[in-house]
């Protein structure tokens, strides 16, 4: 198969970056996009041009490194998956392919495809944990979770973290990501005493990276990798409310 | 320099030697922790819950990661479990039972008192995970669920989904950022470990380089712990992301650390089969699928071009059910591994280049139905479709074996301290724990039991004697150590040939696989020995690595991985020429019974082979030193899974 590809290129934050043209030929099917765009940096390199730099390491969905935009699109258009997991058999012979970035305010780029996402961990170091020190836990049986509650909550934390929910967002929203947390925290006993307090940090911290609001456009849910559901949000609001309320009260 | 290896094992019967350690370990008063500075290389299970603990106990630790978050460590890819001696299942699970099953899956190659510490405190990691949150699969009474992996005979395995890396990396993480918040731990992300510097004999601190910037830094400590993962990549092709690499535990090496056994590599039976030149990786499927999965060829040659679907049961070979009647499917990874390679040498394998088996799961949905079967693995089936675009509830999975696990690394004490004082070594970077082979679900066990649960009690028993030795930074250690890496840098840039990175890493990769491999001959062995130093100097002469030192630079990162990887074979292939006798993974194809087994020698090889780097910034043949191996508990005997 043959591809145009139409690749983002930026030095670094600080410079302005564009679009440039590039041609991959003879390309297999069964190739990966990832794949595709080492064999491309490969023409590159044996040109003496400097190759596209772009993240990408298990290759294989679940660590969240990869992050591209392919044809506007998150992830690229087999989801639920990440970029790492889209094959060429995918697309057109003969196509052309937009590549970008992560376009989030609170992502500055770092080089080409290369985006800085250390956002998301802070969020989750406002308070996005369960504190309990090596060597105080009480034996692991010893509170039963009911199975359909537990269920839930690994589906929540299922989140890889790559930030395509906010790349998809029309208002570069991080309320899916910040939702999977809480939900997944809240919906187990473990993480009831600090319940209040978590979801209270952890939205500040959100707003202050200078992510959107929701206005429930969904785009989130339909590109998410792991495939969390926008319903979490209204869970996140539910327990937002929640705390709010207690934290009033008791002021 | 260095005499007898000394293992400093506790005295005493097995199972009180942990005890009695810790009873009588050195201790650090909590107002002098703060005075203490520690280094953490790696954030994955074993470096993530050492930097978190250790900063919750109160020292001040410095934790690095190559990757643009902790989270993202490699860790986070494993699928299947965790196991744990907490007997729930009451089908009569032990310490004593998780401690012999992985001696004995090891091919009594790890030391007993380790591996009996490691099955001690594997009932604690369990409680830790659920006290942090990690939503581990449970049944409908509201307990924990358990199922039985590879090459066990209970069910002691814990699970959440086949996600159970990420779901305990993420409770790690979070304990991590808590930690971060804290301000008891400073994290530095994307930012790569090049040195160890050594002072007065003591590893005291790092150099490293920033990857988005270049910046070249030095950081001072009163102890090093490594945590960064196996060498699996040496391959070019394997189960680990693409930024594993040697480069911590080789340059420590270089820096007077022993290696120890480099030659022991896992090959997984179950993963996708190599699909063509351009594949960047191979992909693992959860060996739990052997739980329901049936492993087949067909009988004869000429049906290999069939679909599988018209090959009836009785010209069907389910080759281990065959050989290995009470192991069957569940086979121990090495054996299942090598036995795939002898149906497929033998011209049965099927698929591309007859390089794969079937992993069949139409008796299981005929039996469970394809609702349990997928919601026992219905993501694997989800990502097996993705690769191959086949869908597996259909037609049968097809699986190869691939390089996934290293259970060499740097030679390490009971204390996971090195040779050289303050090196401590903990997760799959150290060498101590799964002998010649690692059963499933332990890797997940040994990083976190090293990390929350060890490494707390043994360090500050080498801290406590070194209150205010910390050197400064403007030591001329330091300097040296400094200059040396900013000069490699500066050679690796300055090559400006025409060759790819990924051609020289391919073809190091291939003449590893073929040659030191699933199995291994000296003959072979003597000419990858040949071989590899002429790929190594075509690198130096020939690889072309763009753009420069000061800046965001990927193929910079990768060159000098590969470069250490270079030199990393030439000793993986001197341990496995050495290493005269098969055992667990090392199978050496003069050295087998009758029947085609591994054929061990303990009388000359019940030792761990830990090599000393020799020659002053040239490769020298390294000089070997030995620990041999006491078994006082579990009797040498010979592995039979059949």
């Amino acid at each position: 198969m043959n591809f145009r590809l139409k690749i983002w290129r930026q030095p670094n934050a600080k410079s302005s970056g564009k679009l440039v043209d590039y041609e991959a030929k003879d390309i297999s099917p069964n190739t990966s996009f990832l794949e595709m765009l080492d064999i491309v940096n490969e023409d590159l390199l044996a040109r003496g041009e400097e190759p596209i730099a772009f993240d990408s390491d298990c290759r294989e969905g679940i660590c969240g490194t990869c992050a591209l935009t392919i044809n506007g699109e998150a992830h690229g258009p087999d989801h639920p998956g990440a970029v790492c997991e889209v094959y060429m058999r995918k697309f057109r012979d003969g196509e052309t392919i937009i590549v970008e970035p992560f376009r989030v305010r609170s992502f500055p780029v770092v080089k080409d495809l290369v985006v800085d996402r250390s956002a998301l961990d802070r969020i989750v170091q406002a308070g996005g944990f369960i504190s309990a020190r090596a060597g105080s836990a009480p034996e692991a049986n010893s509170i039963p979770i009911p199975k359909p509650d537990v269920d839930l909550a690994m589906e929540a934390a299922a989140c890889i973290g790559c930030g395509a929910c906010a790349a998809a967002c029309p208002n570069a929203s991080a309320m899916l990501f910040t939702a999977a947390k809480v939900s997944h925290l809240a919906l187990l006993p473990q993480g009831n005493p600090e319940r209040t307090s978590r979801v209270l940090k952890m939205v500040h911290a959100m707003d202050a990276e200078g992510f959107g609001n929701c206005t429930n456009t969904y785009e989130c849910e339909a590109v998410c990798p792991a495939e969390i559901s926008a319903s979490f949000i209204a869970k996140l609001n539910r327990e937002y409310a929640r705390a709010s309320l207690r934290a009033s009260v008791r002021e | 320099m260095i005499g007898t290896l000394d293992p400093k094992i506790p005295s005493g019967a097995l199972a009180g030697k942990w005890n009695s350690h810790k009873d009588h370990a050195r201790l650090v008063s909590p107002n002098n922790r703060r005075k203490f500075e520690i280094i953490i290389v790696g954030s994955g299970l074993a470096g993530g819950s050492a930097a978190a603990t250790l900063g919750e106990l109160g020292y001040r630790a410095k934790c690095f990661c190559y990757q643009d978050s902790p989270r993202r460590a490699h860790s986070i890819a494993a699928q299947g479990g965790i196991n744990a001696a907490k007997n729930y299942q009451n089908d009569g699970d032990s310490v004593y039972r998780l401690f012999s099953d992985t001696i004995k899956g090891g091919d009594f190659r790890s030391r007993e008192a380790n591996v009996y510490r490691l099955a001690e405190v594997s009932a604690n990691i369990i409680d830790q995970c659920v006290a942090q949150g990690v939503p581990f699969a449970r049944e409908y009474g509201g307990l924990l669920a358990n199922r039985s992996f590879g090459g066990a005979q209970v069910s002691r395995t814990f699970y959440a989904r086949g996600q159970t890396g990420q779901q305990l990396l993420l409770g790690c993480y979070q304990a991590l950022c808590r930690q971060i918040a804290a301000g008891t731990v400073q994290m530095f992300p994307q930012t790569e470990m090049l040195d160890l510097v050594v002072v007065d004999g003591h590893a005291k601190g790092i150099i490293t380089r920033n990857l988005v910037s270049g910046k070249i830094d030095k950081y001072a400590a009163d102890a090093v712990v490594l945590a960064t993962g196996g060498y699996g990549n040496v391959f070019y092709l394997s189960t680990n992301a693409r930024g594993c690499n040697v480069t911590a535990t080789y340059r420590a090496y270089k820096k007077g650390a022993l290696f120890a056994n480099p030659c022991f590599t896992q090959i997984h039976p179950t993963c996708i089969p190599h699909s063509g030149e351009y594949q960047s990786k191979l992909t693992l499927m959860s060996e739990s699928l052997r739980n329901d999965g049936r492993v087949w060829v067909p009988k004869r040659k000429e049906d290999c071009g069939k679909s599988p679907n018209q090959i009836p049961d009785n010209e069907r070979d389910y080759y281990l059910e065959r050989k290995y009647p009470s192991y069957g499917n569940l086979s121990p990874r090495d054996i299942s591994s090598r036995a795939a390679k002898e149906v497929c040498d033998e011209g049965r394998g099927v698929g591309p280049g007859g390089r794969g088996v079937y992993l069949d799961f139409a008796d299981a949905i005929k039996r469970l139905g394809e609702q349990t079967i997928r919601e026992r693995y219905g993501n694997l089936f989800e990502i097996y479709e993705k690769i191959t675009g086949d869908n597996a509830y259909k037609v049968p999975m097809r699986i190869y074996p691939a390089v996934h696990y290293t259970m060499g690394g740097l030679w390490v004490d009971y204390n996971l301290m090195s040779n050289v004082p303050g090196l401590h070594v903990i997760g799959e970077a150290n060498f101590a724990d799964h002998g010649a082979n690692r059963l499933g679900a332990s890797a997940l066990m040994q990083g976190l039991a090293d990390g929350y649960f060890i490494l707390p009690y043994t360090l500050p028993n080498y801290l406590a004697s070194q209150m205010g030795k910390r050197p400064s930074i403007d030591h001329s250690q330091f300097k040296k150590a400094e200059s040396d890496i900013r000069a490699k840098i500066d050679n690796l840039l300055k090559i400006n040939g025409k060759l790819s990175l990924d051609s020289i890493h391919r073809e190091l990769g291939g003449l590893l696989w073929e040659k030191c491999g699933m199995s291994r001959n000296a003959t072979g062995l003597r000419e990858a020995l040949a071989k590899i130093p002429e790929v190594r100097e075509n690198f130096w002469h020939n690889v072309r690595v763009p753009g420069d030192g000061e800046d965001f630079n990927q193929a910079l990162e990768r060159a000098g991985r590969v470069a250490d990887f270079l030199e990393f074979a030439e000793l993986m292939c001197t341990d496995a020429l050495a290493r005269n006798e098969s055992c667990g993974a090392h199978f050496r194809q003069e050295h087998q019974t009758p029947e085609g087994e591994a054929l061990r020698d303990d009388e000359n090889f019940a030792t761990v082979f830990a090599w000393e780097f020799q020659g002053n910034g040239q490769i020298a043949p390294p000089k070997l030193h030995r620990e041999p191996l006491h078994f006082e508990t579990v009797h040498l005997t010979q592995r039979s899974y059949k």
